[in-house]
Order: structure tokens, then sequence, then C-alpha cells
């Protein structure tokens, strides 16, 4: 499909602006001018509307069908949401308003959605203090780990070392990296797929910054020991980092605040009801125990003894500013009103579904794929190819071959400990229905590894490409539509 | 309210074919000691509860003052084919385009969106966003540390967002990473004293165009001096501005960041808004984030994908570029869609109204007695007013009056309590403007 660029017709446009009110005869000295021509497309709003109309329907979302992307909770996230984020008085609202001169009197709307949803957050998470400044799930991590380190660094603490187990996402390394600390992996005992015990207390020492752990795990497993974790962490003033992507499992059944933990963050766009918008915006807001709350990012949300909200800059341990303004603001304002619709039940009822239709899959699904650890899961379960690949047809290959089924791909190779990983989150708003159809598909698919497996590595043959040449993408980095 | 499908007699045969007695039991693994010691939450509301409520609570937000806030963050007219288009479920219900067979919408969408950003900075490649302005700036500092070997100093103009020089004074506060700051001038960046901090550790120099005080500046010369000496030129800038002012590409910047959210993305009380990166051939391989690019299918026919992802942290974990893993991509379709529909003329046309309103808002404080406009130099359309009287205190009783007249500075620098930065934008007409200076005039003679 052609590029919006090359539709462009010298002399359309697409947008429709007043008049110049006032003496136009302003200009921009010729030596700050721009020199070269401003190379923008020039389309009427009828050609724009149907080139991204053409573009959407090459994409497949959750409202299109099935989504069962492990590790990226892909629920339905209701449509209210949507409408709440767009209202005028919220998406209008500048974000320096409240930093006038009694200006925070002019946004208490928007500051009460900040200091509820921070306190809903508390309660959910068992956690003393939110902020929601973090912009992301990854953010939320950078933002924890500096908390850590400003802790550390209060305290006259030299610590280096942020352990994280082998299973983890790629972002924990990266984040305890990009904060200044050194990571070491800690082993999965590869018998029962939770964080070797045994090597981890080995590993804790005086040098240990923090532990970082997601639980359920990536494997969709839950860590019951994660309160012996926070001991033996504690015991050396290490702290313990969780990370909340998979919290949509747990809600209303675990809280990390009750089992020790010191910092967390909450993917809103997994768990609360943002949906994914082709890869973001989301928010990654941290909760902190109370020993943690002087070093959050400024501002802070305050609720007055009149029962007003307002912002306090005058915090002086505080790690600064990791955000402009307040974090995503329409990402937090979705969040607060996902938990009010659901209220404690429908959490539960979240969370249990999730776990309920994870296990469906699996019990339907391990008599046909290896299924590496064995025993209840989590809201997330991960199949091995491993046999499928010695006959030559890879995970890639399932995965593609569902593409041709109707379904978007489970999560594939990851996590790393496990060999031709398939990572399967079904969620809790999939119907049993759908989930049949999915486990026919798997069977068909498993029945054409042994009878017609050349079908495999052609797919998917049913979209508007085949697989596409990554080794050529990157060495012609073809990067932006640009004259030579 | 519930959205969940399943009735419970199918939850009854699913949990059957599970063997489990209860869903309950599902969760034997999380020990008895570890179940929650409390979750108190507000009743369960319905779908006409919860807009009411929002909508009440809407209501108390002063979203309707007549605006004359920026200071990087501006209200500018948003077509209303960018909601229709960029609220398409396809778009918004996507995951990250990982499996680029069912996902070539958002990844020609990225790379047409990298290929505007190209084409409004002069720059070669553009990556698929980050976040915000701030960490954008932050992200291009990494990138700078990283290309330039064994330097550590990075200086930067006080007319840089002020906001953006606390971020990165915060993400570097465990690095060790030293910063100059080149003392404030309204006008243009003061050459001599900012040469004067450059030495031989120094990695980076960040620049602003049109600064905070809305200066616009050619930064030819500094980038020569600069490169002469081994340092690479960041430059943030404001995009619409692009469209009249000099691009980063004609002074031979290095990287290239800024604050995409003038770009069809609503101010939102702050987000979420869009960080804009670009940079030179010869530094790509160091952006950071996602990059689509084109290349072939397996049957020949043209496609995108994510390339280059050996760079980021899924792959790459604890030694990636950097630890971003989302873009805002959503916010970068309404960048793409809301450039698109303005095109060449259109941003132009935005530009030159956003100039001239300001110009004619210079004009009428200027009659004011006791309003100084600061001029040191050319403005785009924000600019500087001295109040004979503390700015902040003006700012509230204007705000009474409906209007939002501007950022007062003495809460970002030192000795500027007078100072009001006011910014104009096509959606302020003549009568609001007049309507302003005249409450301004009033005010100041109480």
């Amino acid at each position: 499909m052609s590029l919006i660029f090359e539709k462009s017709v010298p002399g359309r446009t697409g947008v429709s602006l007043p008049e110049c009110d006032v003496p136009s005869d302003a200009y921009i000295p010729t030596e700050f001018s721009r020199q070269s021509d401003l190379d923008l497309c020039e389309l009427s709003e009828l050609d724009v509307v149907r080139h991204f109309t053409a573009l959407s329907e090459k994409n497949f979302g959750v409202d299109t069908g099935f989504y069962p992307l492990g590790s990226c909770t892909m629920k339905y996230n209701p449509k209210i949401l949507e409408e709440v984020a767009a209202l005028p008085g919220f998406a209008e609202l500048h974000p320096f308003l409240p930093q006038l001169r009694h200006g925070g009197m002019l946004t208490q709307g928007a500051l009460l959605v900040l200091y509820e949803l921070e306190r809903l957050l508390c309660e959910i998470t068992g956690m003393d203090a939110f902020t929601l400044q973090p912009l992301a799930g990854a953010h939320g991590e950078l933002t924890g780990m500096m908390l850590i380190a400003a802790y550390h660094r209060d305290k006259g603490n030299t610590k280096s070392v942020v352990l994280i187990p082998d299973e983890a996402h790629g972002t924990n390394p990266s984040s305890a990296a990009t904060a200044g600390y050194t990571t070491t992996p800690v082993p999965t005992d590869q018998e029962t797929g939770v964080l070797d015990m045994a090597a981890l207390e080995s590993m804790v020492d005086d040098r240990t910054a923090a532990i970082m752990l997601t639980n359920p795990s990536t494997l969709g497993i839950f860590n019951g020991q994660i309160g012996k974790i926070a001991e033996i962490a504690h015991r050396h003033d290490a702290l313990v980092y969780y990370d909340g992507a998979n919290l949509n499992a747990v809600l209303g059944r675990f809280r990390p605040g009750d089992a020790g933990v010191d910092v967390m963050h909450v993917n809103l766009h997994k768990t609360f009801g943002t949906p994914h918008g082709s890869g973001g915006p989301g928010a990654g807001p941290v909760g902190v125990s109370s020993h943690l709350d002087p070093y959050l990012p400024v501002s802070r949300v305050v609720k007055r003894k009149d029962s007003t909200y307002t912002l306090d800059y005058d915090r002086s341990k505080s790690i600064g500013y990791i955000a402009p303004f307040y974090g995503n603001f329409a990402v937090c304002l979705k969040a607060y009103a996902y938990i009010l619709l659901h209220g404690a039940d429908g959490l539960r009822e979240v969370s249990g579904n999730a776990v309920l239709n994870a296990n469906y899959l699996m019990h339907a699904l391990k008599t046909v794929y290896e299924l590496p650890f064995d025993r209840t899961c989590m809201h997330e379960f991960v199949l091995s190819a491993r046999e499928e690949a010695k006959a030559g047809v890879r995970a890639v290959d399932i995965a593609k071959g569902l593409i041709d089924e109707g379904f978007h791909p489970p999560t594939m190779y990851f996590p790393l400990i496990v060999k031709e990983a398939l990572m399967i989150e079904p969620t809790e708003t999939e119907s049993k229905e759908t989930l049949d159809c999915f486990i026919a598909a798997m069977k068909r698919i498993a029945a054409k590894v042994k009878d017609a497996p050349d079908s495999l590595h052609n797919a998917p043959c049913t979209t508007p490409v085949g697989r596409p040449d990554e080794v050529k993408a990157a060495k012609d980095m073809d990067l932006a539509y640009l004259a030579k | 309210m519930s959205y969940i499908a399943n009735t419970p007699a199918q939850q009854q045969e699913m949990l059957a074919a599970c063997g489990a007695a209860s869903v309950d039991d599902l969760f034997r693994d999380i020990p008895d000691d570890l179940a929650p010691s409390s979750f108190d939450l507000p009743r369960a509301k319905s779908e006409l509860e919860v807009r009411g409520y929002f909508q009440s609570v809407a209501s108390r937000n002063y979203s309707h003052l007549t605006n004359f806030l920026g200071g990087g963050f501006y209200d500018h007219f948003i077509p209303a084919a960018v909601d229709a288009i960029a609220s398409r479920s396809e778009f918004v219900t996507a995951y990250t385009p990982y499996q680029p067979e069912v996902s070539q919408g958002t990844l020609q969408a990225i790379y047409e969106y990298q290929t505007q950003i190209c084409r409004l900075t002069g720059m070669d490649a553009a990556n698929a966003s980050v976040y915000d302005g701030g960490t954008a700036l932050y992200e291009a500092c990494q990138m700078a540390l990283h290309s330039v070997r064994k330097r550590n100093k990075i200086v930067m103009d006080s007319g840089v967002n002020p906001v953006y020089r606390k971020m990165l004074y915060s993400y570097t506060a465990n690095l060790s990473i030293d910063f100059d700051e080149v003392p404030v001038t309204h006008g243009q960046s003061d050459r001599d004293r900012l040469f004067e901090l450059l030495d031989e550790n120094t990695a980076a120099v960040i620049l602003q165009n049109p600064n905070f005080f809305g200066a616009v500046d050619d930064h030819s010369d500094i980038v020569d001096y600069c490169h002469e000496r081994g340092i690479l030129v960041i430059q943030s800038v404001y995009p619409i501005a692009m469209a009249l002012v000099k691009p980063p590409g004609e002074m031979g910047v290095d990287i290239v960041t800024g604050e995409g959210q003038s770009l069809g993305i609503p101010l939102s009380f702050g987000g979420p808004y869009l960080g804009f990166m670009a940079t030179t051939r010869k530094l790509v391989r160091r952006l950071p984030g996602r990059l689509a690019g084109r290349t072939t299918d397996v049957h020949g026919n043209e496609s995108f994908v994510l390339t280059l992802q050996a760079r980021e942290q899924h792959i790459r974990r604890e030694k990636a570029t950097s630890n971003i893993c989302t873009n805002q991509a959503l916010c970068a379709l309404r960048a793409n869609i809301y450039l698109s529909l303005l095109g060449k003329e259109g941003l132009k046309k935005v530009a030159r109204l956003c100039h001239a309103k300001a110009h004619y808002a210079k004009e009428r404080f200027k009659a004011i007695p006791g309003v100084t406009v600061k001029e040191s130099s050319s403005t785009f359309n924000e600019f500087t007013i001295e109040l004979p009287v503390d700015a902040e205190d003006v700012a509230g009783t204007m705000v009474e009056r409906g209007i939002a007249p501007g950022l007062p500075l003495g809460q970002f620098y030192e000795g500027m309590g007078n100072y009001l930065l006011v910014a104009v934008t096509e959606k302020r007409t003549k009568y609001d403007i007049g309507t302003f200076a005249e409450a301004l005039e009033d005010v100041l003679c109480r």
C-alpha cells in the first residue's frame, strides 16, 4: 500500500483554519528562518481518512479477535473509559494551571482523581504510598530503582548489585543498569519452575541493593516464598522490588505490601483498563512502603483539612522530577474509572476468571504440546515446542499458523529459560467458546506439524504480507521516506 | 459491573475440566498467611453512575479559561479527523507490532511518523517515539555519552525548559555525569559564556530552539565550534515552529528531541504526550526505543517490520541502549494524522497565525504603562514580559477574570519574580488578546 507521502497532490489541504484577524506583517528574520522547503504531504481530509482507515484494516486488535499474548494481558477494556478520558474538563486542562498561585483550586477535579487513584492502588496492593508519575512499566522500574538508590545513599549504604531471576522481563536488568546498578541473574529451579531459594540465599550479601521479583513469575507460577525472600533481603538491608506486570492474576488474592515488598510498579495498561494502543501510551505508577515515602518524586498530591487538594513540592529527600507533570493523566483516569466499575468483588472476579481461563486452556493443550512445568498455573502458562522443533516446525511456525486460524499468536521465545517457548495468557474477558475455538486450532496445528509441516513454514498466507525479511530490514535500514 | 463473559455454569464446567473444586482452589499456591489483610474498595458502580460521576468531577476543573499558558505545552487546534481516525479500535486495542504480518497498519504508520519527524527537523532518522520531551532529552544525553567515549560532562543552556533540566538531574543522580549550565539570557544563547564551559571532558551541549523564553536562534556557529572539539550538539525543538524557523538539520545538529504534544495531542493535564527523537545517519544505531523499517516479505512484496531490535532491552537486557520498552504509538499516530491533514501549507499557516498573533499581543502589551516586553531577539509564539509587580500575584488575579495569562517565571529562575511567559496559539482571537491586554492594564492600575 502506498505511503501517505506518495499520495500527495500539490495544492491540496486537509484542514480548515481561520483567517488571520490581526495584522500579519510580522516575519522571522531570514537568518533564523527555514531555508529548505517544508516537505510535508498535500492531501484532502478524505484522502487522509481513507489512508488511515485502510491501514487500520491491516491491524489485529483485541476488538478484532483473541489475543493470547503472554505477559501482555490483552484483555477487553470497557469503552466508557475512553469516553471519561476524553471529557473536555480533563482533556483540555493545561498541566501548568495548578502551578499558578492558588491554581490548585482551578484543578480540584484532576487533583481528586490523582489522590483517589493513589489511595485505591495502596489498598489494592497493600503499599503505603503511590506516585502516579511513571509513564510506563519500564519507567516505573527505573523510578523504583532510583528510589532504592536514594534510600541507600541516604543511609550511607554502598551497594552496587541488583539480583534478578533469570526468567524476568528484559526491562528488569535494563532498568537496574540504567539506574547505575550491576545485575546478577538468579537461577530458576528447573524441577519446580520457581526461584532457586538456596541459590538466592547464597547470593544475597551486603553489596545487594535489591532483589527484583515478578510474582506470579513469567512462567505463570506464584512463588509462595515471597515473604521469606523479603526476610532474607531485609537481613542485609537489601530492598525487594515487585514487578507488577502480572498483578492481574492476584487482584484481591495477594497484596505485595502484605509480604514485605518495599517497592513495586503497576502496569495500568495491563491490569486497569487502558488498551495497549499499538505499543503505548501506558502508565507505571510506583508504590512504596512508608520508609521509602520521603524519596518519592515531586509533586505529591495532598488532601487538606478542608477536603481540598493541593500539590506539595517541598520534599527535601525527593528524587525530584521523573515526568514533566503528574504522570500520564488520561491513563490514570481510565484506571480510576475501571476500579470504580469493578469494586472489590469485581476485581476478585477478574483474577479468578483470568486464572480459570488459563488453567482451562493449559489442561486442554498439555495433551498435545509439552508443558515443561505441569502444575496449577496463574494467569498464564508456557508451552514448549521443543519436540515440534526437532521435527522441523519451530515455535515461530506454530505462531504464524495461528494467524491463519484467525488468532493473534502467543508470546514466542520468552521466557528465555524455556526452549521454543509459547507463552499463553487468555485473560478474564474471553468466553469459553473462544477458548474452545483456540484449543481446536492448536490441535489442528499439532496435526499439521506431522502431516503438513510446509503449510506452517509458509504461514501466514491470509495476511496482507507474508513473513518480512528482517535481515534485509536491518542491513538496508530504510527508516524514512526521504529524497536521496 | 462485570465484563466477564462466562456464566457460573460455564465456570463450573471449566473447573471440572481442570480438576478443581472451586476458583479459590486454583489459588492454593498463595499461602494462607499471605491472604490480603484488607481489600476495602468502594462498591462497584454501573456505567451510568460512572459517567455521571466523572462528568461532575471534570466540571470542577477550570479548563475553559482563555489560555495563554505555554512553557513547552500548547493549546493548539486539533482537527476532528484526528480523533475519528486515532480512535479506531484496530489501532487502539493492538499490542506492539512484534507480529508484523498482523500489524502492517501500525508498522507503516510508525514508518510514516518517523518520516514526518525527519522532514520536519531535517534529520536522517527518527525513532518510533519515547514517553515525552523530557525523557527524549535524557535519552539523547545517554546517546551522546555512549557515542563520545570517555567524556562525562554535559553543558546545558539555561534556555532549555527548566522542567526538563530538573528531570535530567533526577535521572542522573546515581550516575557519574557532570552537568554545567550556561547562565540565563532572555534572548539567544550566550556564546561566550557557553564556550567558556566547554572542555576536553565535554561530551555534549544541550540547546533549545525556540528557547524557553520563546527566542529563535541559529545555532550553526555553536555546532561548528563544538564539532571542532569532538562535542555533540543536542537540540530540543518545538515542532510547530519548525514550519518557519531554521530546523536543526540545517544547523548540523547531531541529536534532535522535542515534545510532540502540539501535533494533535490534547493537553490532558500532563499526559500522555509524545517524545520525538531524530538523529544523523551516523548515530542511528545509538537511537533508543523502537524503529520501524521498510523491507520486503517472502514474496518480495513491500512490508514493514521493527528493526535493529538487537539494541533493545528484550534482547540485550542489561546491555541495551535504553530500558525503554514502550513507545507512545497512539500519540505518534495522532501526530502522523495531524501532519498529514495540515500538510505543507496547513502547518505553515498555523505557524504564521501563532507568530502573527503573538506579535500583535506584544504590541498591545507595549502600550500598557509599566509593562516591558523583553525583546532581545526575535521570538516565535511565546515571549516574556516584565511587570512592575509580582507576576504570580497578577496571574492569580487574572485567573479570576477567566484568563490564564501565562507562566510566572519566578518559580524557575532566580530574580524573575516579575516576569511572565506568555504563549499565543492560533486558537486565540484578536478579541481574546485585546481582553487580556485590557484586563492586565486594569489589574496593574489598581
